[in-house]
Order: C-alpha cells, then sequence, then structure tokens
C-alpha cells in the first residue's frame, strides 16, 4: 500500500496515535537516558560508609504531607540552584540524591516565600511555632497567611502504615519483611532502619514527637509537631564538610 | 463570493489535491523564505551545541563537548572539567570579579583581631555593609530586622543587656554554637502563696513598688532551698553569663513582659507565668552553616548594632 497523506488525516484514530508518538519523542530523549547514566542522582555517604540520604521519618511523612496538603509548595521552593548568589544565601546547592525518595518531589518553581531546600536546624522549633501560627508575629513584612489550626488539629496518624507501604511500592526502602530491615540495617545503620520499619512506624511515630516535643506543648500530638518535625530535617543530612567544595561538579 | 476568489486564486497556487465534502479544497502554500532559512540555521546551531556542550546519551555516560573545558580548584588541585553548572558555579566562586574582591576583604578581616577591625574605618564600612546581608539572611527571621528582637521569644540585640555576655568573643561563642536556655517550671515547687511571695520579691529587685512583707517573704524563698532561684540568678538577681540566667534586677524583661504591662496586677500575672512554666529555648548553632569569617563579621555586626560590651 502506498503511503499517503490523506490515509492520515481522515484516520483520527491513526492521527492521535501518531501525534502521540511525535510529541513524546523531545520528552523521551531528554528523560530516558537520565535513568541509565550513572552520575544521575550522586552517591552521598556518611563518613562511617553509609547512606547519607535516608527516607523519611514516619512523623516526617505526616508532616510532608501536611506541607503539601497546605499547599506550602506554590509559594516556596526546595531547590539550590548552583548560582554564587543562591549558594550565599541558602547554602550548598541541592544534590539530586536530596530529593531521591520524594514523591513527588518538592523542587518548585516559584519563590515567593525562600528557598525551604535547607532551612533545617536553621530556626528553632519555637520560632516555627510562632512563625506558622502567625508570621507577622516574628517577620513583620511577611506576607505568609496564617496556619493557626496547624496547633489546634491533632495529628491523624492511624494509616501511617498504609502511607508507608504506598512509598514502598515506588521505591523508598520501608522494611517490612526481615529480609529488607536487614538489607536497610546494612544501608543506613540499625539506629535509621529501626525508624523505616513499617510494623513500628505508629511506635516510632509518637516516640518521635515525644523526643523532639515539636510544637513545645507535650500534652498534645499536633500537625504543628509533624509539620516543624518536617521542616528541621529539610536539607540535614548531607554532610557537606566531609566533602570538599567542587566535590560534586563531578557528578555533571 | 468564496466561490469566486477560490476560483481566482486556483491558477496561481497549488491545492494540495484533497477535497471534502466534494468541494473543500486545502492550499498548498509554500513556508516563507525566511521561515525556512530560519529553521536551516537553528538546525545548524544544534548541530554546533552538541559538539561544543554536553549533549548526546551514550551507553552509561555521555558526549562530553569540546573546546569548553572548566578549570577550577579542589582541595588545592587545578580540576578540568567539561562544561557543566556546578563546575561554572566553582570558577564563579573561586575566580569571579565579585567573589575575588569579597574574598580579599574576607581573608583581611579573617587576619585582623576585633579591636584592629573596629579601628580600621574601611573594614568596618565593609563589616556594616556584609554584616547586614548576612544579618537579614540568618537572624533577621528571629531577631528582627534591625535587631531588636521580640519580647517573650527572641533577645533584644540592640540594647546592652545580654544574656549570654556583649562581648564580640561572647557573641561570636553564641553564633558559632548556638545556646540553649533554660529555666525550670515551679508549678509544683511553690504553693500559690509561695509563688505570689517571689513574685513580689522579684518585682521588686528592678524597683517596683510591692507588697513589702510578701517580698521580704519571697526574698527567702529566692534566696533559699525551697525557690533556690540564686543558683542561677544569684544572690543580688543579676544573673549569670555562664547559665544564661537574666539580670532581674534591670528593667529589661526578655521573657515575661513585664513592661508591656500597664498596671502591677499585671506585670504579677506575667512573672508568674514565666515562673510557673519554665522558660526553654534555642538559639541554632551556625558553625556548620556559616564559616568563621562570616561568624566573625556577624559577631561585630551585632556588637556595632550598639549594644556590644568591652
Amino acid at each position: 500500500m502506498k503511503f499517503k497523506h490523506e490515509s492520515i488525516e481522515t484516520n483520527s484514530g491513526l492521527l492521535i496515535i501518531l501525534t502521540l508518538i511525535v510529541i513524546s519523542i523531545g520528552g523521551l530523549v531528554e528523560i530516558v537516558p537520565l535513568f541509565f547514566i550513572d552520575e544521575t542522582v550522586e552517591d552521598v555517604k556518611t563518613a562511617d560508609g553509609r547512606d547519607a540520604i535516608r527516607p523519611y521519618t514516619p512523623l516526617e511523612i505526616r508532616g510532608r504531607d501536611i506541607y503539601i496538603r497546605e499547599g506550602c509548595y506554590l509559594c516556596h521552593s526546595q531547590m539550590i540552584r548552583p548560582f554564587r548568589d543562591e549558594m550565599l544565601r541558602y547554602g550548598h546547592y541541592s544534590l539530586a540524591a536530596e530529593s531521591k525518595y520524594d514523591h513527588p518531589f518538592q523542587w518548585g518553581s516559584k519563590r515567593t516565600g525562600p528557598d525551604l531546600a535547607r532551612v533545617g536546624g536553621k530556626y528553632s522549633n519555637e520560632w516555627h511555632v510562632a512563625h506558622l501560627i502567625n508570621p507577622r508575629s516574628v517577620v513583620p513584612a511577611s506576607i505568609m497567611p496564617n496556619y493557626p489550626w496547624l496547633m489546634k488539629n491533632d495529628l491523624k496518624y492511624a494509616d501511617i502504615t498504609a502511607r508507608m507501604r504506598a512509598l514502598k511500592k515506588v521505591g523508598v526502602p520501608y522494611s517490612e519483611t526481615d529480609a529488607e530491615y536487614k538489607a536497610n540495617v546494612k544501608r543506613f545503620g540499625k539506629k535509621v532502619a529501626d525508624m523505616l520499619n513499617i510494623h513500628y512506624a505508629e511506635r516510632n511515630l509518637l516516640a518521635q514527637a515525644e523526643k523532639g516535643n515539636y510544637d513545645g506543648d507535650r500534652s498534645r500530638l499536633t500537625e504543628m509537631d509533624a509539620l516543624v518535625a518536617y521542616l528541621q530535617v529539610l536539607g540535614t543530612m548531607v554532610d557537606f564538610k566531609q566533602y570538599g567544595d567542587g566535590y560534586f561538579s563531578k557528578f555533571r | 463570493m468564496s466561490e469566486q476568489k477560490t476560483s481566482k486564486q486556483s491558477g496561481a497556487v497549488q491545492t494540495t489535491g484533497h477535497a471534502w465534502d466534494g468541494d473543500i479544497q486545502e492550499f498548498n502554500n509554500p513556508l516563507p523564505r525566511w521561515w525556512l532559512w530560519s529553521f536551516y540555521a537553528t538546525v545548524l546551531f544544534s548541530v554546533i551545541y552538541w559538539v561544543l556542550f554536553p549533549a548526546w546519551p551514550v551507553g552509561k555516560t555521555y558526549t562530553k563537548g569540546v573546546m569548553n573545558d572548566i578549570t577550577y580548584e579542589l582541595n588545592g588541585k587545578k580540576v578540568t572539567t567539561h562544561w557543566n553548572t556546578r563546575a561554572l558555579l566553582m570558577r564563579d566562586m573561586q575566580q569571579g570579579e565579585d567573589a575575588v574582591k569579597q574574598r580579599k576583604y574576607m581573608q583581611k578581616v579573617a587576619s585582623l583581631s576585633f579591636s584592629q577591625v573596629l579601628a580600621n574605618p574601611e573594614m568596618m564600612d565593609f563589616t556594616r555593609k556584609v554584616g547586614k546581608v548576612l544579618f537579614a539572611d540568618n537572624c533577621a527571621a528571629c531577631h528582627g530586622s534591625g535587631g531588636q528582637g521580640k519580647v517573650g521569644l527572641f533577645p533584644n540585640l540592640v540594647d546592652d543587656d545580654w544574656l549570654w555576655g556583649g562581648s564580640i568573643s561572647d557573641i561570636q561563642a553564641t553564633i558559632t554554637h548556638g545556646r540553649q536556655g533554660f529555666m525550670p517550671s515551679f508549678r509544683t515547687a511553690f504553693t500559690k502563696k509561695q509563688l505570689d511571695d517571689v513574685v513580689d520579691y522579684v518585682l521588686s529587685l528592678s524597683g517596683h513598688k510591692v507588697d513589702a512583707a510578701r517580698a521580704a517573704r519571697g526574698k527567702r524563698i529566692f534566696n533559699g532551698q525551697t525557690g533556690g532561684c540564686y543558683y542561677c540568678h544569684t544572690k543580688a538577681g543579676t544573673g549569670m553569663k555562664s547559665a544564661g540566667s537574666a539580670n532581674l534586677t534591670d528593667s529589661i524583661w526578655t521573657v515575661a513582659d513585664v513592661n508591656g504591662q500597664r498596671d502591677l496586677e499585671g506585670k504579677r500575672a506575667e512573672v508568674r507565668r514565666v515562673i510557673l512554666n519554665g522558660i526553654s529555648r534555642k538559639m541554632p548553632a551556625w558553625k556548620d552553616r556559616l564559616s568563621p569569617v562570616e561568624i566573625k563579621l556577624l559577631s561585630l555586626y551585632v556588637y556595632d548594632l550598639g549594644g556590644g560590651k568591652k
């Protein structure tokens, strides 16, 4: 059969399929090789040879859920780009490895507020609590909305194991079987591996909230506890002092 | 009308030869020349780009591009690598015009003592400019853009009252290692009457007119085993730098908002609240986030805000 333009243009099903193939080429050419190139996600270790980047703890997962629920990403990015001005203001540029367990990632593209990729440890818990309840109580010029309900809402965590299983399905190494747990011990060390055990999720969540007392109110477990726990871990997993300035250039 | 036009133009422009519904035809106009040549130019550009810059994936790696290498220093050694934004940043941090200029000053600040910087107007000018930006990025969220602090939460850095010491080296130690301010809760330690007595004594220390009998009883609790307040606040109530405990004899209040209250009852309520709840405040450590020179500059800047002490 001789190819005729007309046979495509008069057959809408075929036209749709061929159009989809043509427009997906650009995306496929740019994205697919990244899955095969060794340097795409940097290999970052701690001083004792463990994986530096760990999945979030149960409490941090819930905090992250609240971060997404409240739409924080609409105004805050979590991506420090490799420019001098960003490095001076926010710290070391973000590594691909640092968001490898983020589903979905929170890189963002809009900075109405500052970047949060390395906000962990920058401010005290008390500051975060005061700031989230009413940003203008500490930063008079802020245009961020108030989030007072975070302190009023009890944190719901009954479904935490289901959430962890869902993340496990997309590749986050939470452990369910003994073999998975042992692999995690080898990979992250026992302390972290214990936190990634789905069977102890609820216990771990409560223990971290009790120990951290992120919202300053020991009598209750609030959404504020979870969100502040999440904010305080952002960008803190890699010890950049261990690597010289410029070490990560070789991964690009 | 349309029929007329079609028949008129059909001679000049070719049609695609398709016909829908019997008579709907489609012109086959050639692309404008300028467009076509621009298109060819972009194709040519992309070929040149592929050669010069990292472009094509090849197995587990990719073509790195030629004639475009970037040289920067890594751990004292020169490293030359293919063009990429991270190496570009390293070069900019090390050799960029602004970076070099700033580094010259930074190194000078690092080599001078605090008093030498303070005595050098050019260096102080630099300190104030860089310090202002560093302060805005890192400190202002809590201490306010002018260092005015927030009563009840974050100390004022402009006045000359310091919990952890106001000399430059004290400020430097505070920024470097952070501070953990702590006062226990006395909720279970005091009876209501004892609490009222201590509150009045504490207020009397800063010259408030209170119930003298209460204050006298409060003093015994303050300086005795029941309260033990003097462990940290000292018997004179002036506080200790090493514990970060407040001086209660001046009229500067950082946690209890005494000055914000109009009447004595309000002031009492504020002091009572703090004694009942205790205090737990944390200033983060900055040694992992800022370089030693940046901390030195910030210490000088905070010292220079007005409240610095010899």
